[in-house]
């Protein structure tokens, strides 16, 4: 069994905002390519034209309709799925061989693919689906965080973020310290109530959640009724337009010297 | 065991060389930047200084690589040796492929040019092919518009000179208050996502008209899961409530708009309905501020004062009105309150109340104040600019009704009353939009336009403005192989490409000799009524030869319609050719300014495949097309797509491109051609984007500098304003000559159609499908949605993008399915008028309870696509097409239209009705099938 480092002061992380994800996959394939031409890859499909298509993937997108209370209709909510890099990860401590670990200085959670036996205990101890077996290479993968972008020199630093946070289209998708009260992340987590996955499995997920926001289906504030139309429309329409013709100035300035009204189109 | 941190290269670089271009997976062209290593892709991300997706990238472009390098690629020009479908082809040389094809379209050349159909799919090079076309001499030439958004387009190039999709944007940046229409998760893709992540950011509301609750509707502030085909009824309820409550933008409809003009009311004459003009042509309006009762002054000028409401009589006893007052008149009415339309739209009196009184606050009470002066058409100096920050959408589920052109007519015209067109806030056009309302081009193809071995006097697609545009014989019968511009489809801006198959091989109007396609696979998901689709393609005559006697087929894979074509030319990917994403075509302008951009190989082709754009250029000098020849004989294009991107000129100094023009590639928009413009496309990241000055960014169809501007750019044809057509008068010409008047009247058959149909002002009239065929036969609508991860990436032999989501199901109300007996994971009988399919059910309860429906595309036919054939996407997966007619039931006389909206010609496929029913066979198959295909020699199995 393997052993977790000190808990590092930097917990790197991803803000996931359900209120804003939209499902459009662009997460889970530019995780897909990204890992598979790198040192995680190839990340290979077997039977990839076929009826049993399958192959590994570090994240994956799942819609679900959630009944809310008190109303007789669902919400739908898409829910991206990938590795929490959780502080006290079961995943790494039932590793037999030392191959599953939490890094000191960041606390991303990896697999040394060199040392990993393929036992799939880990992928037991995960409650959250986060890892998967690579059939092919006969070795456990899973999110690293990009860890081999993050620190990545020969990316422009603003690209220095994991694939899926730079691809997201929607914004939906925050990197961070998360052990950095003062960090955007954990300010987003502070405003918008972020939660953790299965809090009461207590692995304490470093990755939060952000829920989506309450429906707006009645009237603002500020925003009156409008009157409804008693048969009289058409003449309340004369009257306000009879009104607009008086209020309109006589004559105005014009800026320019050139009148261009002879021009008019019709 | 104690934790032993391996070393891990935390910068590896797995590339080793980047390359920017256009990405293709979809419509939107969103800039890429493709990672290459050892000369193979690897790697595919967004292109953060491009205009269109500021570095983003979907689910869709993320997937490239599979597209790139898929299985089912095309490797060798193809010529059939087998029946139609049998899968025999051989392979050729290209000289022998291009030879047979100069052979068979030059014997159509010199006979009959309109005998050659030559239709595009999801075309992104209608530049290049609609003038090929016009070279050649046919007018029988379109792209996928007709079933796409031609009723979008039409209904906002008709009203207010621009349109949703492509031709205008939501001010992201400023909305307050976005109303979204029949948009599941598409059209666009990621400018939308990226959009209302900044609305979410902003606290802006979002409200989603859809009858399905997926995609950008699940994460709407509000939801309205509207019936299908009952937008225009909710629409004309909101206008209603606004009229009702004087809550309009009174100053912006006197200027800005045709509200003021005087409309003669002289019922049975045959001025009825026009506007009223002076002998110069100039609409008059009615100006009371002289003192006594008023009269005619010319609309527009300086310090006019028009009425907008009223009834008045002219000096010689005539008498008109002002053309808001039958707008008015026409929504006021109690058919269009609230409670009137709630039943047919399923959508509670109070919410729709509630959705107009939210307009009219953020439109008049939560104005946006920007510190930008501008002076409008007039010279009048507006020291800011204001906006009314109310900002709108639509797209497939307005379009594919046969209600479309009139029910998006109707959001424009709310729109307009809220005067929130391109303000801040507001619904922005992008250039080269603003256009002349409509666009002053006329389609060409008329009887004495059409010779011998003689291009077209202009291009075959284009906008009427009255019934003496219509390409039509003195019978009046159809010029064009789909009846576009004809009685049928008057004003089908984008022809009806879902006619072409089925006419040509009835013979009506008349039988061609060549079809030639591009990208567009019209024997399966773009073809409505897919087995008689595949019944007309292999159709013989007595003499045992086609009834459409050849088909060229160009496409760079393996998909459906390969099948059915006798010579296949293999096209290239997107990331292995020249491509230019022009303004003359479909522009990818951002709101703040014109862009264009290119594709460029960033990958050589590893198969002897040639891009069908440069084929196309080489065939049309094979065939010694004027403008593709040298008078010398030679070619005028020799070095192919991107020698004609580069020197090609439409106009003196305006080209495909815009950008980098002129001899040091200073010159933007107008300037002579730069040899090196590609180079310096490339050095820019492969776009070009001109931001405009902030005092050219709004109200730019009365803004006097951006006319000015946009005159220069070509643009525009003068300065001139660009007024909101609020009323019609195109169409009341169209239903003036219904009723006999004018030169060209359609034939009695067609003429209470015409007068129905062409009415001036919008209105809501119930979807012809459903008032069709009956309502206890078949109570359900049934529609598609894109699939996110899918749209226009239908090609499922991607290896990423089958694995989330290889085939599909029906999804269908949890209540309306108790009621019937159906369970989750049942097989069911779909039936519609036309055909029965059996499919699988998913129930869910996010959706309007009296519509089923599926993704689009997503089922393949067995065989195709270098799939297995047992693969999920054939097995299971389904297609609602061959539930869908491509004509409507019998008319009186017998004559069977298209089933299209009747003003554009927009294929109607979203007002289908069915019913379901348990099927007896719970087989786990999808039905009908049909055999499988024979996988056709290609990248796969060579």
């Amino acid at each position: 069994m393997t052993t977790l480092p000190a808990p590092s002061a930097k917990k790197l992380g991803l803000v996931i905002d359900l209120d804003t994800c939209v499902g459009c996959q662009a997460c889970a394939t530019s995780c897909k390519e990204w890992n598979a031409q790198g040192d995680g890859g190839p990340l290979t499909d077997t039977d990839a034209q076929g009826a049993d298509i399958s192959g590994p993937w570090f994240n994956r997108i799942h819609g679900y309709e959630v009944r809310e209370d008190g109303r007789d209709d669902s919400r739908m909510v898409n829910f991206p799925r990938s590795c929490l890099h959780c502080e006290t990860p079961a995943c790494v401590t039932v590793c037999p061989t030392g191959a599953s670990y939490k890094r000191a200085e960041d606390g991303i959670v990896l697999v040394n693919p060199d040392t990993c036996i393929g036992c799939k205990l880990c992928s037991w101890a995960c409650p959250y689906g986060a890892r998967e077996y690579d059939y092919t290479q006969g070795v456990m993968k899973k999110c690293t965080l990009c860890v081999d972008r993050i620190y990545n020199d020969n990316l422009v630093e603003e690209d220095r973020v994991p694939a899926c946070v730079r691809a997201c289209p929607t914004g939906a998708r925050h990197f961070g310290d998360l052990g950095d009260e003062r960090s955007a992340v954990s300010q987003l987590v502070k405003e918008r109530g972020g939660f953790d996955l299965l809090p009461a499995m207590g692995y304490k997920p470093t990755n939060k959640y952000l829920p989506p926001r309450a429906r707006r289906e009645t009237y603002a504030a500020g925003v009156a009724p409008l009157p409804k139309g008693d048969g009289s429309v058409m003449e309340k329409l004369f009257s306000w337009a009879d009104k607009l013709l008086s209020a309109a100035p006589k004559v105005e300035a014009r800026a320019n010297p050139q009148d261009n009204s002879d021009k008019l189109e019709g | 065991m104690p934790a032993k941190q391996p070393q891990v290269n935390l910068s590896p670089k797995g590339w080793d060389e980047i390359k920017t271009t256009t990405c293709y997976m979809c419509a939107c062209r969103c800039g890429i930047r493709v990672h290459l290593k050892d000369g193979k892709v690897v790697y595919i991300d967004g292109n953060r200084d491009h205009p269109v997706n500021k570095g983003i990238i979907c689910g869709k472009g993320a997937s490239g690589i599979k597209q790139h390098y898929s299985p089912a690629r095309l490797s060798k020009p193809l010529l059939r040796v087998g029946e139609r479908g049998a899968g025999e082809f051989k392979e050729i040389e290209w000289d022998e492929a291009l030879a047979l094809a100069t052979n068979w379209l030059g014997k159509v050349r010199a006979e009959d040019p309109r005998k050659l159909a030559f239709f595009t799919g999801r075309d992104q090079s209608q530049g290049l092919t609609g003038w090929w076309a016009s070279q050649f001499g046919t007018m029988n030439y379109a792209a996928h518009g007709g079933f796409c958004s031609v009723n979008m387009a039409a209904a906002g190039l008709y009203t207010y000179g621009g349109a949703f999709w492509e031709f205008g944007e939501p001010d992201w940046k400023h909305t307050k208050y976005f109303l979204l229409f029949g948009v599941a998760e598409d059209h666009g893709s990621n400018p939308i996502k990226a959009g209302l992540g900044k609305l979410k950011a902003r606290g802006a509301k979002f409200v989603s008209v859809n009858p399905v609750k997926t995609g950008y509707s699940a994460i709407a502030d509000e939801w309205i899961g509207i019936k299908p085909g009952t937008d225009g009824l909710l629409v004309g309820a909101l206008i209603h409530c606004l009229l009702a409550a004087q809550k309009i933008d009174g100053e912006s409809l006197s200027r800005y708009t045709n509200a003021p003009w005087l409309v003669i009311e002289n019922p049975g004459g045959a001025d009825d309905g026009l506007i009223l003009r002076n002998a110069a042509g100039t609409p008059l309006v009615w100006d009371a501020s002289g003192g006594g009762s008023g009269g005619t002054k010319v609309a527009g000028t300086f310090g006019t004062n028009p009425s907008l409401l009223g009834r008045f009589s002219l000096p010689d006893g005539r008498k008109v009105v002002t053309s808001f007052t039958l707008i008015a008149e026409r929504f006021a009415t109690e058919a269009y309150s609230p409670e009137a339309v709630a039943p047919q739209c399923g959508v509670p009196a109070e919410t729709t109340r509630r959705i107009a009184a939210e307009l009219a606050h953020t439109a008049f009470n939560d104005t946006v104040e920007l510190d930008i002066p501008w002076t409008d058409y007039l010279g009048r100096r507006h020291e800011k600019t204001i906006g009314r920050p109310v900002a709108m959408h639509a797209m497939r589920g307005i379009s594919a009704h046969s209600n479309g052109f009139h029910t998006c007519r109707t959001i424009h015209i709310l729109q307009i009353l809220l005067g929130t067109i391109d303000c801040p806030g507001g619904s922005r056009y992008k250039p080269p939009f603003p256009k002349s309302i409509p666009p002053n081009v006329k389609p060409a193809g008329k009887p004495d336009q059409v010779k011998p071995n003689t291009p077209l006097p202009g291009p075959p697609l284009g906008f009427v403005t009255s019934p003496e545009d219509l390409l039509v014989d003195e019978q009046g019968t159809p010029q064009r192989i789909d009846k576009a511009y004809s009685w049928d489809a008057p004003l089908a801006a984008h022809g009806l490409m879902h006619m072409v198959i089925n006419n040509a091989a009835k013979g009506a109007p008349y039988g061609v000799d060549v079809l030639f396609m591009y990208m567009a696979n019209m024997s399966w998901n773009s073809a409505m009524n897919v087995p008689d689709t595949l019944k007309a393609l292999t159709a013989k005559r007595a003499d045992g030869e086609y009834v459409i006697p050849k088909i060229i087929y160009s496409d760079a894979y393996q998909s459906e319609m390969v099948h059915y074509a006798d010579l296949i030319l293999p096209d290239t990917t997107y990331l292995e050719r020249w491509d230019c994403i022009s303004m003359l075509d479909r522009p990818i302008s951002e709101a703040d300014g014109p862009a264009d951009a290119i594709r460029h190989p960033v990958v050589e082709p590893d198969r002897d495949v040639r891009p069908f754009q440069t084929v196309l250029l080489d065939l049309g000098h094979r065939l010694g097309l004027p403008a593709m020849t040298k008078p010398d004989g030679s070619a005028r294009y020799p070095g192919g797509y991107p020698d004609y991107i580069v020197n090609h000129e439409r106009a003196p100094g305006l080209g495909p491109l815009a950008g980098f023009r002129g001899k040091d590639g200073t010159a933007a928009g107008r300037g002579p051609v730069n040899p090196d413009q590609l180079k310096a496309y490339i050095e820019n990241g492969s776009h070009w984007f001109q931001e405009l000055s902030d005092n050219m960014k709004y109200y730019r169809h009365v803004n006097w500098d951006y006319l000015d501007w946009a005159t220069f750019f070509g643009f525009l044809p003068r300065p001139e304003p660009i007024i909101h057509q609020l009323y019609s008068e195109t169409l009341q010409k169209f239903r003036l000559a219904a009723r006999g008047h004018g030169k060209v009247v359609p034939p009695q058959q067609h003429r209470k159609r015409i007068e129905t149909y062409f009415d001036p002002i919008p209105f809501w009239y119930a979807p012809f499908e459903g008032e069709m065929v009956s309502g206890d036969e078949f109570p359900l609508h049934a529609i598609t949605q894109r699939p996110m991860a899918m749209y226009h990436s239908w090609g499922s032999q991607n290896a990423w993008l089958r694995q989330i989501l290889g085939r599909n199901w029906l999804y269908m109300h949890k209540a309306k399915a108790a009621k019937l007996g159906i369970e989750d994971g049942d097989w069911v009988d779909v039936t519609s008028h036309h055909g029965k399919i059996k499919v699988q059910v998913k129930l869910v309860d996010g959706q309007n309870e009296d519509t089923v429906w599926t993704w689009n595309a997503i089922g393949k036919r067995r065989g195709s696509w270098g799939l297995a054939p047992d693969s999920p996407e054939g097995e299971k997966g389904f297609l609602l097409n061959h539930l869908i007619s491509d004509l409507l039931p019998e008319h009186e006389g017998g004559y069977r239209y298209s089933n299209s909206d009747p003003v554009t010609g927009q294929a109607a496929w979203f007002d289908l009705k069915v019913r379901v029913a348990k099927a007896a066979d719970q087989t786990a198959q999808s039905a009908p099938q049909f055999p499988a295909l024979k996988p056709v020699r290609g990248k796969a199995n060579v």
